[in-house]
C-alpha cells in the first residue's frame, strides 16, 4: 500500500454530522478505499482526522463550513469515484422507511389510545393465552371475536357469562367467520350488503350460505359466528341466542338464517323457542337432522344450498310483505278499513301484458273466472275491481300511446282517487328508449295531491306501482322509484309483486288475512351488541396480521396488537405484573 | 398507602413532573453546594462503584480530576492515590447531582444550580466541556486540564454573574418547550437548546463586567458547544425526578443511570434504592477507524433525560437523530417514540412535539409495562472509546437492561403484598 492520502474540500457545503457519518460508512465500501473520513472542517473535527491518521496539510485551510473528505487509497481514480459517490449520496438522501397504514401496538392501553372507540377484539393467538386476552377485551368494554381454538369449556362458559353481564357478545372460540356491517372478519367472503342476517355455529356453513345468496343477487346484513361448542349443554347457546336477538333488532336484517351443527337436544329446544319469539322470518338448518315441518315464523332446510334459496325467496318477497306494508301505512289503512265500501283495486296500465298479468293474479287471488275477451282493454272487471290496458286501440285513437303521453292515464288516476270504492290504485311505469322521459315525474305530484285531498276529507287510498326498466335506461330505474316513493307510492320490484300486494291488502281489509303482531323488542341488554352491528366494526386485532388488513381493506378501523406472551413467557413475572395492575 | 391504587399514585408522580418549574439559578463551584466534596472525594455517574470496577475512561476521568484539583502532580501518582483508597467515590445521584459519561466531578468544578420551584428541590450538574478530548470521555491531557481551569476561573464566574442579573433565574421549561419544536430531543441533540440559552444569556454576559477577552472566550465557547444545554437539562431533570420520587408510591421509573459497569433504576414506589443489572454496550455510528469492538460499555447520568421523558423517549422530536440507529427514515423515528409510548402512562403536555401531531413527549415509564412487554427504554447516547483518553468514537443508542426492571418488579410485588 502506498498510503496515498488524497484530500477533497468542497467549499461551503454544509451537512450535519449524522449525514456525514452515514456517508463515511457508505464511501468505505467504494472499491479502492482503504480508509476514508468525511467531516466538516471544524477544529474539533480536524483533531479527529489526526486521531484516525487521516490528517493532511490541505485540511489546514478548511473552514467549518467546508466539507472535507480525506481518502486513503492506492489510486487517483478512487478519489474521483469517491467524489462522484459523495455527490450522488448527498443528492439522494431520502431514506425509505416502512410505511404502514395500520398502526401496530404492543399493549392494550396503547391500542385503545390509538382507537379509543374500539368495539371489537379479534383474537387469534395461541389458545392457552386467548382467554386471558379475551377477558382483557371484555374488561375494556369490547365484544370479542375469538378465532383461537383450544380454549377450555370452562373458560368459554366464563367468558360468555361475563359478556352477558356486560351486555357484550363473545363470538367463538374457534369462530372462523363473521361479517359485521359488511366487514369480513377472519375467514369470510366479500358479500354485498343485503337484508339476510346469519347466526352460525359453522364457519364454512356461513361461507357456503352467504356466497350462494350473493351469487343469486342477494346480500348479507350480518353474519355472527358462535363457535361450534356454543350449542353444547355446557354453554347452552349463550352466543346463539344473543346473536338471534341482536339480528331481530338489527334494522338492516329482514330475514334471519340460523346454521347449526348437531346441538344438544335440550339446547335445540331452547333455541327453537327463541326463534318463535323473533319478529322476523327464520330459516334454520340443524346439520345432521332431517328438517322439521315449518311452524310459526320458522322454516327448516336440509342442505346449505336449500337454506340459502329459502332465505333468498323470503328476502325477495319481503319488500312487499303485507305485515310490513300494513305496519308502515297503519294510519291510511285504518282510514280505508273504516270505510266499508272502499274495497277495490283500480289498475291503469300502459303495458298490455303487464295489465294482463295483473288481471291474472288478481283473478287467482279472489278465485274469479277470467275472460279471454278484453273489450276496450278491460282486462278485469268484477264488482269494483278494474284493470285496464290503456294502450288498447280504443284509447289511442287521436292521441299518443300512454307510454308516451300520460294525459289520459292521469285523468283515470284522478278519477279513481275520488271514487268511493277505490282502496288501491295499481300502476305500471315502463321506461327505456322511446318511452316518456319522466313518467314518475308526471304521476308523483298527481298522486301526492290526490292523497292530500283525500286526507282533508279524512280519507285515504294506497298507491302501488312497479317500474319496468334498468339503471342504464335514460330515465334511470332508481330515479323513477325514488320519485314515486317520495310521493307516497309503494314501489315493488315487479308487476307481479305489486299486484300480489294489492290483492293481499284487499284481503286484509276484508278480514280474510291477519298480520303477525310480533314486534322486535328493543332491549337494553342488547344495546352494545346492536351498536356493534350498526356501524363498521372498530377492531383491535390481537394476533394474525392478515385479519387486520382485511378489516382495513373493507372500511373498518383497526389497530394491530402485536401480541407477545407477557413478561416474555416468564409465568412468575407475568403473574406479578398482572396482580400489580390490580393494586 | 396514601393512594388507593398504584394507578392513582402513578398519576401523582406524573403530576409532579407536569407541574415542575425548573429554573437555572446559578453556576457555582461544586464544593460550595455539595459539602461532601470538601474532602478528597469525587462524584461519579450511576450507582456506587469501586475503583477496580470502573472502566478505563472513567478511571481516566478520575485521574484528570485528581490532576485538576492538584492532589497529585502526575498520572502515576494520581492512579496510586485512586487505587489506594485515598480518594472517596460518591455516586453523584446521592448528593443531588448528575454528570454525563463518567460523571466525574470534584470540588472546584463549576456546576449549574437548578431549582424546581414547584417542589423547592435543587440539583447540580457540571458544565459541558465540548467535544473531542474531554474529561467526561476519559481524557486527561494538559489541554483537558487547561480547559477545566479556564471553566473554573472564567466560564463559571461569568455565567454566575450573568445569571445573577436575571430575577428568579432562567426559566428552563420555556427553553425546552421552544427547543423541542426546533428539533432537539435533549440527549443526543441540544443544538437548539444551546442556541436559545446563548440568546438568553448574552445580554447579561455583556453587562457582567467581563474583560473583552473573557467575553469573547465565553461567548465563543458557548457558541461552539452544541451540547452545552444537555447539562442544564440533566440538572433540571434530576431536580424534577427527585421530587417525583418523593411520592413514595407507584410503579413509575423515576431514575435511569449507569456507571459503565452496572445500570441502575429507581422506582417511585421503592424509595431511594437502585435496582441494577450489567450495562449494555451502545451501538450506532462510529467515526472512521472505530467499531463496536472499541465501544465502552454504557455510562453516564445523562439517562436522567430519558427518565424525565426526553432523549430516546422523544426520538420523534429529533428525527435526524433516528439515523444513529441505522439509516432509518421519519417513520422509524415515529415508531421509536410510539414504542416508548407503550411503556409510558402519559404524554407531557409541556413538551408538545410538532412532528408527532403535537402529542406531548412520553411521560412516566411504568415498571409494570416494561416487564409486561419486554420493551425497555431506549437511550440516545454518545459512545466512548473503551480506552481512556481517546474520547468519543461515535454516537448511537442503547437499551436499559431488562434485569433492572425484573428485580424492581419483585421488590414492588413484595411492597404491595403480591405473590406469584
Amino acid at each position: 500500500m502506498n498510503n496515498l492520502l488524497s484530500t477533497v474540500i468542497k467549499k461551503n457545503t454544509y451537512q450535519d454530522s449524522v449525514s456525514l457519518m452515514l456517508l463515511t460508512n457508505h464511501l468505505s465500501s467504494v472499491e479502492g478505499v482503504n480508509k476514508i473520513q468525511v467531516m466538516m472542517g471544524t477544529p474539533a473535527n480536524k483533531d479527529i482526522f489526526k486521531g484516525s491518521g487521516l490528517y493532511t496539510e490541505e485540511l489546514e485551510d478548511a473552514a467549518p463550513s467546508d466539507l472535507c473528505i480525506v481518502v486513503d487509497t492506492d489510486s487517483e481514480d478512487t478519489t474521483a469515484n469517491v467524489v462522484e459517490e459523495t455527490d450522488n449520496y448527498l443528492a439522494n438522501q431520502a431514506t425509505e422507511s416502512a410505511q404502514n397504514d395500520i398502526s401496530t401496538v404492543r399493549t392494550w392501553d396503547m391500542a385503545l389510545n390509538k382507537l379509543p372507540n374500539a368495539d371489537l377484539a379479534v383474537i387469534s393467538i395461541a389458545g392457552e393465552h386467548a382467554a386471558t386476552e379475551a377477558n382483557k377485551a371484555l374488561d375494556r368494554g369490547l365484544s370479542v371475536f375469538l378465532f383461537s381454538d383450544n380454549v377450555s369449556v370452562e373458560d368459554e362458559k366464563a367468558l360468555k357469562t361475563r359478556a352477558d353481564e356486560l351486555g357484550l357478545i363473545v363470538m367463538g372460540p374457534d369462530c372462523g367467520t363473521g361479517i359485521l356491517d359488511g366487514v369480513p372478519i377472519a375467514f369470510a367472503n366479500v358479500i354485498e350488503k343485503g337484508n339476510i342476517g346469519i347466526v352460525g355455529a359453522s364457519g364454512t356453513g356461513i361461507q357456503e350460505v352467504s356466497t350462494i345468496i350473493a351469487n343469486h343477487g342477494g346480500g348479507i346484513s350480518q353474519a355472527i359466528g358462535t363457535g361450534g361448542r356454543d350449542l353444547s349443554a355446557d354453554i347452552g347457546a349463550l352466543t346463539t341466542i344473543k346473536g338471534l336477538r341482536a339480528l331481530d333488532q338489527d334494522p338492516e336484517t329482514e330475514i334471519i338464517v340460523y346454521i347449526s351443527k348437531p346441538p344438544a337436544p335440550e339446547v335445540k329446544t331452547k333455541v327453537v323457542e327463541v326463534f318463535k319469539t323473533l319478529s322476523k322470518p327464520v330459516v334454520a338448518i340443524f346439520m345432521g337432522d332431517k328438517p322439521a315441518a315449518a311452524h310459526d315464523n320458522v322454516q327448516y332446510a336440509w342442505t346449505l344450498h336449500d337454506t340459502a334459496i329459502l332465505a333468498l325467496e323470503l328476502a325477495e318477497s319481503t319488500g312487499g310483505s303485507i305485515d310490513k306494508i300494513v305496519k308502515e301505512n297503519a294510519d291510511d289503512i285504518e282510514k280505508i278499513k273504516a270505510n266499508a265500501s272502499q274495497r277495490f283495486i283500480k289498475g291503469y296500465f300502459c303495458g298490455g301484458t303487464l295489465a294482463l298479468e295483473a288481471a291474472m293474479i288478481t283473478e287467482d287471488a279472489f278465485g274469479l273466472q277470467g275472460s279471454a275477451e278484453h273489450p276496450e282493454g278491460m282486462m278485469l272487471k268484477h264488482e269494483g275491481h278494474e284493470i285496464i290496458d290503456l294502450g288498447d286501440d280504443a284509447y289511442t285513437q287521436g292521441r299518443a300511446h300512454p307510454m308516451i303521453d300520460p294525459t289520459f292515464r292521469v285523468e283515470k288516476v284522478k278519477e279513481a282517487a275520488q271514487d268511493a270504492e277505490t282502496a288501491v290504485i295499481l300502476l305500471d311505469n315502463v321506461i327505456g328508449y322511446g318511452a316518456h322521459e319522466d313518467m314518475a315525474g308526471v304521476f308523483a305530484p298527481v298522486i301526492k295531491e290526490a292523497k292530500e285531498a283525500a286526507a282533508k276529507e279524512g280519507k285515504a287510498f294506497i298507491a302501488i306501482a312497479s317500474v319496468t326498466g334498468t339503471a342504464q335506461d335514460p330515465q334511470v330505474y332508481q330515479d323513477q322509484v325514488d320519485k314515486l316513493e317520495d310521493a307516497g307510492v309503494i314501489v315493488l320490484e315487479s308487476n307481479a309483486e305489486a299486484t300480489k300486494l294489492a290483492a293481499d291488502l284487499i284481503k286484509y281489509l276484508n278480514g280474510e288475512i291477519t298480520i303477525s303482531d310480533k314486534e322486535s323488542k328493543k332491549s337494553a341488554d342488547l344495546e352494545k351488541v346492536s351498536e356493534l352491528l350498526s356501524s363498521k366494526p372498530r377492531v383491535i386485532n390481537v394476533g394474525l396480521k392478515s385479519f387486520a388488513q382485511t378489516v382495513s381493506d373493507n372500511g373498518g378501523q383497526v389497530v394491530q396488537y402485536q401480541w407477545k406472551p407477557i413478561a416474555g413467557g416468564d409465568k412468575r413475572l407475568a403473574s406479578l405484573v398482572n396482580q400489580l395492575y390490580k393494586k | 398507602m396514601t393512594y388507593k391504587t398504584i394507578d392513582e399514585a402513578n398519576e401523582a408522580v406524573i403530576q409532579k413532573v407536569i407541574e415542575s418549574q425548573p429554573f437555572l439559578l446559578d453556576v457555582v463551584p461544586a464544593k460550595s453546594v455539595i459539602s461532601e466534596l470538601n474532602e478528597k472525594a469525587l462524584l461519579h455517574s450511576g450507582p456506587s462503584i469501586k475503583w477496580e470496577d470502573m472502566n478505563d475512561p472513567m478511571q481516566g476521568s478520575c485521574v484528570g480530576a485528581v490532576l485538576f484539583e492538584g492532589w497529585a502532580s502526575n498520572e502515576e501518582e494520581a492512579r496510586k492515590m485512586l487505587a489506594g483508597g485515598e480518594i472517596k467515590f460518591i455516586s453523584a445521584h446521592s448528593v443531588n447531582a448528575v454528570g454525563p459519561m463518567g460523571g466525574i466531578t470534584s470540588a472546584n468544578f463549576p456546576v449549574v444550580v437548578v431549582e424546581d420551584k414547584a417542589s423547592g428541590r435543587r440539583a447540580y450538574c457540571n458544565l459541558n466541556e465540548g467535544i473531542g478530548a474531554v474529561l467526561r470521555f476519559g481524557a486527561y491531557n494538559e489541554e483537558v486540564i487547561n480547559r477545566l481551569n479556564w471553566m473554573k476561573d472564567v466560564l463559571g464566574p461569568a455565567l454566575s454573574k450573568a445569571l445573577a442579573q436575571i430575577e428568579g433565574g432562567m426559566n428552563v421549561n420555556v427553553l425546552v418547550a421552544k427547543a423541542i419544536t426546533m428539533g432537539d430531543e435533549f440527549h443526543q441533540r441540544n443544538i437548539a437548546g444551546s442556541a436559545l440559552f446563548l440568546k438568553e444569556i448574552v445580554p447579561y454576559l455583556i453587562t457582567a463586567g467581563l474583560s473583552e477577552k473573557e467575553l469573547q472566550e465565553v461567548t465563543k465557547f458557548l457558541a461552539d458547544t452544541d451540547q452545552f444545554f444537555l447539562n442544564i437539562m440533566m440538572a433540571s431533570a434530576k431536580a424534577v425526578m427527585d421530587s417525583a420520587l418523593t411520592v413514595g408510591e407507584g410503579s413509575i421509573v423515576t431514575h435511569l443511570a449507569r456507571n459503565g459497569h452496572m445500570f441502575g433504576i429507581k422506582v417511585s414506589g421503592l424509595g431511594d434504592q437502585w435496582f441494577t443489572a450489567p450495562v449494555n454496550t451502545p451501538d450506532g455510528l462510529y467515526f472512521t477507524g472505530y467499531s463496536s469492538a472499541d465501544a465502552c460499555p454504557d455510562m453516564g447520568d445523562s439517562a436522567i433525560t430519558e427518565a424525565y421523558g426526553v432523549g430516546g423517549m422523544a426520538m420523534i422530536a429529533a428525527p435526524g437523530v433516528t439515523r444513529f440507529v441505522g439509516t432509518g427514515g421519519f417513520s422509524d423515528a415515529i415508531n421509536t417514540s410510539d414504542e416508548m409510548r407503550e411503556i409510558c402512562i402519559a404524554n407531557n403536555p409541556n413538551l408538545s412535539i410538532p412532528t408527532w401531531d403535537f402529542q406531548g413527549a412520553c411521560l412516566g415509564i411504568d415498571l409494570r409495562k416494561v416487564v409486561e412487554t419486554g420493551i425497555t427504554p431506549v437511550i440516545n447516547t454518545g459512545i466512548a472509546n473503551k480506552v481512556a483518553g481517546k474520547g468519543q468514537i461515535g454516537a448511537g443508542t442503547v437499551r436499559v437492561p431488562l434485569g433492572c426492571f425484573e428485580k424492581a418488579i419483585e421488590a414492588l410485588a413484595e411492597k404491595y403484598g403480591v405473590e406469584a
